[in-house]
Order: C-alpha cells, then sequence, then structure tokens
C-alpha cells in the first residue's frame, strides 16, 4: 500500500454545502483497493452522505479493524482522525472513544471478517449495549488480504474461487444486530447507491446503535459463479424492502412519494425517514416483525435490503452511563480531583 | 513446658469457613488492636470459591510496625474442623489454641505443648439465638469477645467501634456489644487470663490510616482524574473497579444534575477492556483498566498496539500466581516479563511498583499522568499481597495546587498559528511527540492513527529508514520516561558494605525487617528500592558500586534480575536470585535465612 494524496485544487465551480466544504473536502487519497471493488463505492456513498448532511469533517471519528474494508477509513474524510485499531476489535476501540466525547460523530468502518469472525464478540456487545455510532460492515464474504480464504459470513454450499466449498452455516450479522438491540439495522448492496446513501445519514443522524450491512462484492476473490456475494447473484436475488429518503431536522418534508405510498419516521434529533415501502406487510418500527420477515426471506435465499429495523427513540450508552453533557476528555483536575479536605476526610475513617 | 510470653509482638491465626461472616469479625479484632495504638498487618488466605471452603485470617501485632507476613503461628482460632489438623500442627510450640469445645473431640486432636483453650461457642450462641444466621453472626463476635478478654483488649475500643459501624442502628449496636459480652464473661468465668501473649496500649499507630491496596488504588484514580475505566471481572483485581465505582458515586456526581463525571464499562473481555481504555486514551480522556496476569495475556496485543501508535493508558495489574489460571487466591509478583515486554515485535513498557497502600494510590495517580506525558501504557504493578489485604501505611495526601499533566497537546489556537504538526515527530529531543485530539481543527492537526509502521507524519509507511525513525525514537522516549517515573529509594548500611539488595513492591516491609536483623547481627547490606521500570543510572551504580547484590522477588524465574541484566548489561554473576513464590508473602524469616546462607557460601568460595 502507497500513500498518494489527491490533488487538493478544486474546480472553482464546486458547490459548496452548509458549512462551506465541497464534496472533495470529504475525500481522502487514493484509494489503493483493486479496480472495481465495492468498497470504493462504500466509500463514496460515505462521501456522499456526510456532505449531503453538512458533516463538518473534523467532527467524524472514523474507526475501523483490519482488512481491505477496514483500510477505506484513509480513503476517505481526510481531514477526520481515524483509527484502524487491531483486528476485530474496532468496537471496543469505538467504545472507548465515544465515552471519552460525546460530542463527535462515530463512524465505525468493519468487514465481515473483522466482525463476523474474529470480532464476532466485539460486535455483539456494541450493539447490546447501544453505542451510538454508525458501524458499517463491508460485506463480501471472503478474506481478500489473505487472498480468498471464506469468512463467517460466506453461505452455506457457497463456493470459493479455487473451488472449495463452505459447509459452515453463514453468521447473518443483521438478525444478530437486531437480536442483540440494535435501533437502526439496514443492509445494502455496494452497487445499489441510490439506496446507500439515504442509509448512511440516516445511521449518521441515528441516536443510538445504528447496523449496516453492506454487501460489497469482492472482484478478485468472490465474483464468479458459485459465489453468493458476486455481483450478478446478489442483483438477481436483492429483495428490498423500502426505498429511504433522507430529509435533515428542519426542512420542509416533501416526499417525492404519492401519499398513502409513505411512512414518515422522525428521528430523535429531528431528521425525518420518508420510507416508501415496497412490501405491504413490512413495519420497519416492530422488531419481532422484522426479525421473522428476515428469517423467511432469508430461508429463502432472498437478500433483503433496505431499512429494516428502526426504533426512532433510541437511547445510547451515554444515557445509561448518565454521563454529564461536558465530553469527558473536557474536564480539568478542578472538575475532576475531590481535593485534599475530602482526602483528610477519608483518611479519618480508615483509622 | 514453656509458654510464648510476648507483649505486643505475636502472630494469631483465625482458621475460618468461607462464607460464614467471619471476615468481619476478624476485621473487628484487628481494629480494636490498632485502637489501642499496636500496628496489626492481618492477611486474608482464602480460596476462589464462595462458600463453604477454608479460609485463614492471620493477624500479625507488632509494636515496632513490621508489616510484612512474620511466620510461624502463635495462637490458633481453629473455627474450620475441616481443616483442624493442618492447623494445631502449624502453632508455635508453646502457644496457643483456642477452639469450639461444644462436641468432645478426643486427646490425640490435641497436642501437649500447646496450651488448649475449649470454649463451648456453639452452645452457647444456640442458647442465646434462635434464627441461624444470628447464631453464625454472633458466634463470631463471641469468639472475638472471648479472644479480647484473653489478650487483654479493652472492652471500651470494641464498644467505639461498635458505635461507629452502628450509628443510627441503635438494635445492631446493642446486640453486637451483648455478644461481645457474652465471649468476655465466659472467659471470665472459666479461664485463665490474660494469657502469656497479650496486647498493651502504646502509640504506635499514630496517624496512619488502614486500608488496601486496590480501594486505594481505586481512590488514586478518582484523584489522578481518569474518566474512562472498562475492566472485566478478574481476581485479584475486581475491587479497584469497584473501589473507583464507589469513589466515583461519592465525588463525580454533577450536584444540579445528577450526571456523572465518569464512565465505567464492564466489558465482555480483558481484550474490550483495555481496547476501551486504548479508545477512550486516544480521545484525550484519561483511562485505565485492571486486571491480572491472564488478563494481561489477552490484553497483550492491544498493549502493543498502544506503545507503537502511542496511546496513554494505564493498567493496575493486581498480580497472582501464574502461569495460566495459576494460583488465583494468592500472591506473587510474576508478571513482570510478560509486563515489560508485553507484545509481538520490539517493545518496552513502563511499571511501577507501589510497596503498599499508599503507593497504590500515588502511583496510580501519577500512572495517569505518565501515560498523558508519555503517550504509552503505564503498569502498576500491586500484587493480591497489598491489593486485598488492609495495610497499616501513610495518610493519603493530595496537593489542592496541582493540575493533571496532560502532556503534549496541540491545540486549535497552535494549530491556526502554522505550527508545525508530525504526529510522530520528535521536535523536542525527548522521543516525545505532539497529538492532538480528534475534533480540535477543521482542516489542520488531523492524522490516521494506526498499528503498521508510518513516518514522522503518520503517513502509512514501509520504508525501512521511516520505521528505523519511529524505533529509535521510542528508545529515546523509553529513556525519558527513566527520569520520569518514581525513582529508587536507597537505605544505607550502618557501614560500608560489599553487599546490596534490590527489592520492589510488596516485598519491601519483609525486607526492612530482614535488613533490620541481619543489621543488628552484623549483616551490612545497602538497599535499594525500586519504584520503577526503566531503570535510572542510579541503579547501575548501585550494582557497580557493590560486589554481590542480592535481587529479592517473589517469582520462581528472577525476572526482576533477568530485566537487570537485560537492560543494564550487569555481570549475572553479581546478581544473586533470592527467590520466594510459594503463593504465600514473602517474610523476613525467608530474606534472612537466604542471605545468610548465601553469604557463607561466598565466604566459602573465598
Amino acid at each position: 500500500m502507497t500513500f498518494i494524496a489527491k490533488p487538493r485544487l478544486h474546480h472553482p465551480s464546486l458547490t459548496t454545502n452548509k458549512v462551506g466544504y465541497t464534496r472533495r473536502d470529504y475525500e481522502g487519497p487514493v484509494s489503493t483497493l483493486c479496480a472495481g471493488c465495492g468498497h470504493d463505492s462504500i466509500s463514496a456513498a460515505i462521501i456522499q452522505a456526510c456532505w449531503e448532511l453538512n458533516i463538518e469533517p473534523h467532527r467524524v471519528a472514523k474507526l475501523s479493524g483490519i482488512g481491505c474494508s477496514s483500510k477505506t477509513p484513509t480513503y476517505f474524510l481526510g481531514a477526520s482522525h481515524g483509527f484502524n485499531t487491531v483486528h476485530g476489535r474496532m468496537p471496543s476501540v469505538l467504545t472507548g472513544a465515544a465515552l471519552a466525547n460525546r460530542d463527535l460523530l462515530y463512524l465505525g468502518v468493519s468487514g465481515d471478517g473483522d466482525s463476523a469472525s474474529i470480532g464476532l464478540g466485539q460486535f455483539a456487545n456494541a450493539m447490546r449495549r447501544g453505542v451510538k455510532m454508525a458501524y458499517l460492515v463491508f460485506n463480501n464474504g471472503v478474506y481478500g488480504l489473505t487472498k480468498g480464504q471464506f469468512s463467517a459470513t460466506a453461505d452455506r454450499g457457497s463456493k470459493s474461487k479455487k473451488g472449495a466449498v463452505n459447509n459452515d452455516s453463514p453468521v447473518d450479522l443483521v438478525s444478530l444486530a437486531l437480536q442483540m438491540g440494535a435501533t437502526y439495522v439496514a443492509r445494502s448492496f455496494s452497487g445499489d447507491k441510490e439506496q446507500l446513501v439515504p442509509l448512511i445519514k440516516g445511521a449518521m443522524a441515528h441516536g443510538g446503535a445504528a447496523f449496516i450491512d453492506v454487501i460489497s462484492p469482492c472482484v478478485t476473490f468472490n465474483n464468479h459463479g458459485g459465489s453468493t456475494k458476486s455481483y450478478d447473484y446478489v442483483r438477481q436475488h436483492n429483495e428490498a424492502v423500502s426505498r429511504i429518503e433522507f430529509v435533515p431536522q428542519g426542512q420542509d418534508i416533501t416526499p417525492t412519494y404519492a401519499p398513502g405510498e409513505v411512512v414518515q419516521v422522525e428521528q430523535n434529533d429531528g431528521s425525518v425517514l420518508n420510507l416508501r415501502k415496497l412490501h405491504a406487510d413490512y413495519d420497519p418500527t416492530d422488531r419481532y416483525s422484522a426479525m421473522a420477515y428476515m428469517q423467511q426471506h432469508l430461508a429463502r435465499g432472498e437478500i433483503v435490503t433496505g431499512l429494516l429495523y428502526l426504533n426512532p427513540l433510541p437511547t445510547d450508552l451515554h444515557t445509561a452511563q448518565n454521563t454529564c453533557a461536558a465530553p469527558l476528555n473536557s474536564l480539568n483536575a478542578a472538575q475532576l480531583n475531590p481535593g485534599s479536605a475530602a482526602l483528610e476526610k477519608i483518611n479519618a475513617a480508615l483509622r | 513446658m514453656k509458654r510464648i510470653e510476648a507483649v505486643n509482638d505475636f502472630v494469631i491465626k483465625f482458621a475460618n469457613i468461607n462464607g460464614s461472616g467471619s471476615a468481619s469479625a476478624n476485621e473487628l479484632f484487628s481494629r480494636a488492636v490498632m485502637r489501642m495504638g499496636v500496628p496489626v498487618s492481618p492477611r486474608n488466605i482464602f480460596p476462589s470459591n464462595i462458600q463453604g471452603m477454608p479460609t485463614w485470617y492471620e493477624a500479625r501485632v507488632c509494636e515496632k510496625g513490621y508489616h510484612g507476613r512474620r511466620g510461624g503461628v502463635d495462637m490458633m482460632v481453629a473455627m474450620n474442623p475441616q481443616t483442624w489438623d493442618a492447623d494445631v500442627a502449624e502453632i508455635e510450640p508453646g502457644g496457643y489454641l483456642f477452639y469450639d469445645s461444644t462436641r468432645p473431640m478426643p486427646a490425640s486432636k490435641f497436642r501437649d505443648d500447646v496450651l488448649t483453650l475449649g470454649m463451648p461457642l456453639t452452645e452457647i450462641t444456640n442458647a442465646a439465638y434462635t434464627d441461624p444466621r444470628q447464631r453464625q453472626l454472633f458466634k463470631n463476635i463471641i469468639y472475638v469477645g472471648a479472644l479480647s478478654m484473653l489478650l487483654d483488649l479493652e472492652a471500651a475500643v470494641f464498644e467505639k467501634l461498635f458505635a461507629e459501624q452502628f450509628k443510627g442502628k441503635e438494635r445492631l449496636l446493642d446486640s453486637n456489644i451483648k455478644a461481645l459480652e457474652m465471649g468476655r464473661d465466659y472467659v471470665k468465668q472459666h479461664m485463665q487470663y490474660p494469657l502469656g501473649i497479650r496486647v498493651r496500649r502504646s502509640d504506635k499507630v499514630g496517624n496512619q490510616i488502614f486500608t488496601d491496596g486496590n480501594s486505594a488504588a481505586g481512590l488514586g484514580c478518582v484523584y489522578g482524574g481518569a474518566t474512562v475505566a472498562a475492566w472485566y471481572p478478574i481476581t485479584p483485581s475486581s475491587s479497584v473497579p469497584e473501589a473507583f465505582q464507589k469513589y466515583c458515586d461519592k465525588f463525580r456526581v454533577e450536584e444540579a444534575t445528577g450526571q456523572h463525571k465518569y464512565a465505567i464499562v464492564q466489558a465482555e473481555d480483558e481484550l474490550a477492556s483495555i481496547g476501551m481504555a486504548i479508545g477512550a486514551g486516544w480521545n484525550g480522556a484519561r483511562s485505565f483498566t485492571a486486571t491480572s496476569g491472564a488478563g494481561i495475556s489477552l490484553m497483550t496485543e492491544f498493549i502493543g498496539l498502544a506503545y507503537f501508535a502511542e496511546i496513554p493508558v494505564t493498567l493496575i495489574n493486581v498480580q497472582r500466581g501464574g502461569p495460566s489460571t495459576g494460583m488465583p487466591t494468592r500472591t506473587q509478583q510474576s508478571d513482570l516479563l510478560s509486563c515489560a515486554y508485553a507484545s509481538h515485535g520490539d517493545t518496552k513498557h513502563v511499571m511501577l511498583f507501589p510497596q503498599d497502600p499508599y503507593e497504590c494510590f500515588t502511583h496510580s495517580a501519577a500512572a495517569l499522568d505518565l501515560a498523558d506525558r508519555l503517550q504509552t501504557p503505564i503498569f502498576v504493578m500491586s500484587d493480591l499481597d497489598i491489593g486485598m489485604n488492609q495495610r497499616l501505611c501513610k495518610p493519603f495526601e493530595w496537593d489542592d495546587t496541582k493540575e493533571y499533566d496532560r502532556g503534549k497537546v496541540m491545540t486549535a489556537a497552535e494549530l491556526e498559528a502554522g505550527k508545525d504538526f508530525g504526529r510522530y515527530n520528535d521536535v523536542d529531543g525527548d522521543g516525545i511527540p505532539w497529538r492532538t485530539y480528534p475534533g480540535t481543527h477543521p482542516t489542520k492537526g488531523s492524522f490516521f492513527t494506526r498499528g503498521t509502521s508510518k513516518d514522522a507524519y503518520a503517513r502509512y509507511s514501509e520504508r525501512g529508514p521511516d520505521y528505523i525513525y519511529n524505533m529509535e525514537r521510542l528508545l529515546k522516549k523509553f529513556k525519558t520516561a527513566a527520569t520520569l517515573v518514581p525513582q529508587p529509594l536507597l537505605r544505607k548500611a550502618q557501614q560500608p558494605t560489599p553487599y546490596g539488595a534490590i527489592y520492589f513492591g510488596s516485598t519491601a516491609p519483609s525486607m526492612r525487617e530482614a535488613l533490620d536483623v541481619l543489621e543488628a547481627d552484623g549483616v551490612h547490606v545497602d538497599a535499594m528500592r525500586l519504584q520503577a521500570f526503566p531503570f535510572p543510572q542510579s541503579v547501575l551504580d548501585f550494582i557497580n558500586a557493590h560486589d554481590q547484590v542480592f535481587v529479592v522477588e517473589q517469582n520462581r524465574d528472577a525476572q526482576m534480575r533477568t530485566l537487570l541484566i537485560n537492560e543494564l548489561e550487569v555481570n549475572p554473576a553479581k546478581l544473586t536470585r533470592v527467590l520466594h513464590y510459594d503463593g504465600t508473602p514473602i517474610t523476613a524469616r525467608f530474606i534472612v535465612a537466604a542471605v545468610r546462607k548465601s553469604l557463607a557460601a561466598l565466604k566459602e568460595t573465598v
């Protein structure tokens, strides 16, 4: 991997968003992933989402684990602090970071090996705790950096490029996230930017643990016949439950869909998600029916995408911890230290 | 037979069954002795179990103030039939055996050279109480009452202790005093008292406090400004975060809002706990985790990341017997190497060695400053002996004028003014680079933190010179650390001597006693107590100034000796091992014997 900075020259006609940034300000250096990698499309979607959300890039902390997916934070939000942690342990580092400063936005980037294999425990426990973050798994069912071994999300019966057949049951991170208590759960496809960008925006604006499983074909090791994570396979089996439209706080809600087709869900930051239901029987605010729906379609080999579950009034780890409004990393000795008089009282009680 | 006769200098051991409520009664006994101005150092010897297993409480009453374990037992309070034989066998000849005589015991179960003091405790409690729990708890108070009579403890000190403990709970106060009196009355009516061993009022406790190292470490983290704690339960360290929680509840809740100026997460495992502590440290909060050896093993990969990516984090390692699950409820100093060089690749870490609860407090607070200053993991190397046992020590102190040392953190104003920021750039010559907190400035000062190699500006690099630059700078930083950590303390012998001794941590009280004994015997040894790793120059000077240096430690493989040889490149032949590692705390008797034996062997070879 090399470090190639992109030229910083902007075309003068580039439009700026409400906080004065062009889309280019949300980019990073040139990606070193394989040409055609699904992950680069996700990076582009993140850039688009953050620009559209008018997020100041430096107010995002982007954290990742190890693997192809975890390399991507280098390639977007170059003005944000990033942290490439250790394999499978991004959730714990992000949890600690989020506790230290509740005023930043946290973007967790991980892969299927990182989150479903080595890091399954940390993934599940971060969801349980309701860490406020947008947690994206770039899911290609394969270990790319080590050249094509199956990961734990590979479907049973799917074939590797070398012809080996996977005999193990797949880990379905969406089902797990739902079960563990994530309050925003979605699945998308790196080849469907129209669906992915609003989902990322919704996740970034969400007040609790938001999880998006993004199927992202590996063009080098998992895009062949017999793979269930290839572009062709996913396009053929993609079953979208909804189309969503993200409306930021304070904007007029004028859905582009016909009335009656749309469910409006307001999140606790005031932003609104317009959901055009593609399946009349699907209610994304009902966790139990969402879980049942997922399982039924999973059994039929369908990849259900869209916003699968949303709790519009989530709580998060800071709520549970009852932490103060000021970020913990901003507190000084005067605010933290009980002082010598209090210590003298402690001493007296220990005699 | 000659009875042991000693005033303010004896060891009493209570053999109990865990879960029977004996711990608080035994602590009451120790506190009463201290309230009479006589120092006591008690030790819990307990199994990794909740209920029904044998547990012991060994209290050394010592007017001279030696807090190390002495070895030997002058009086056994044998309340556990399971361990009777071993307990009785442990009593020194001429010692005393106090037991529950409700059920008759065959004569073969006793020793002729020990004075037997039988009291029908069960019979007395069953006659006085009907509730089974009350019978259990008050039986303990009754035996403490009996002992107070036998050992000449003043009833008034107990009454005062009860009054403090049961303030506002008058019913409990009365019933405890009544139980204590039952014990005292029985002895008055049926036994000769006081015994040859006894307590006499003195003034050797002074303003010292009586507390355990884990509580002190938790309090030190509050005073040191830790705001994020992440941990996973493991004996013997769990009471560190629990104490932190307790003191935070008291001192860190905003009055107006009821909100917390701290966060504590009990993580799913040690990997997550160190990960959270590192995440918080990266983001500019002071954070710590507490664990023991097995937890350190699990945290090792993350420790390497924090070393290489240069992230402040404090680890309080309350050491126990290893390897593997080892002896979870016994003490050792056997994690020195696994902490000093934790993780793959070339790493070196800072360790602090507290000797008692006072230093658990000061070193934990200091560790948080050092972590920020040095941007690296700092280990506070406590152990079960000082962590989980109450010990008399200096009262805690804090200088209210002191601000926290947050280290080299570049501000938005400095970035705005155009100050050059290279995350891994050594601009000051001390090996410590500058850092920025995430979110500081819209366009300047952001960087990517990674466990891979990088250049001075935090850009990914596999170039040899970039890698070497950082690795050499980390070594320079480690040298800087040696000047910032608590420095070694020297105790000179009364006469110039070719012999030296190096020791650290919980070995200190036994070492002090051993040095006194040797000195009185004409054996002169200069001694140096290490307070930290890396070693400053003074340690090398000390070794060079002596022909032979004893390295006294509580592990099998002489790990501190290995560190001295490895880091200071001293001749191994100069460093004599004095090793105690059976899981019990080292004693002065052991050290004295080992030193004498070694000196005798040296003289033979000369």
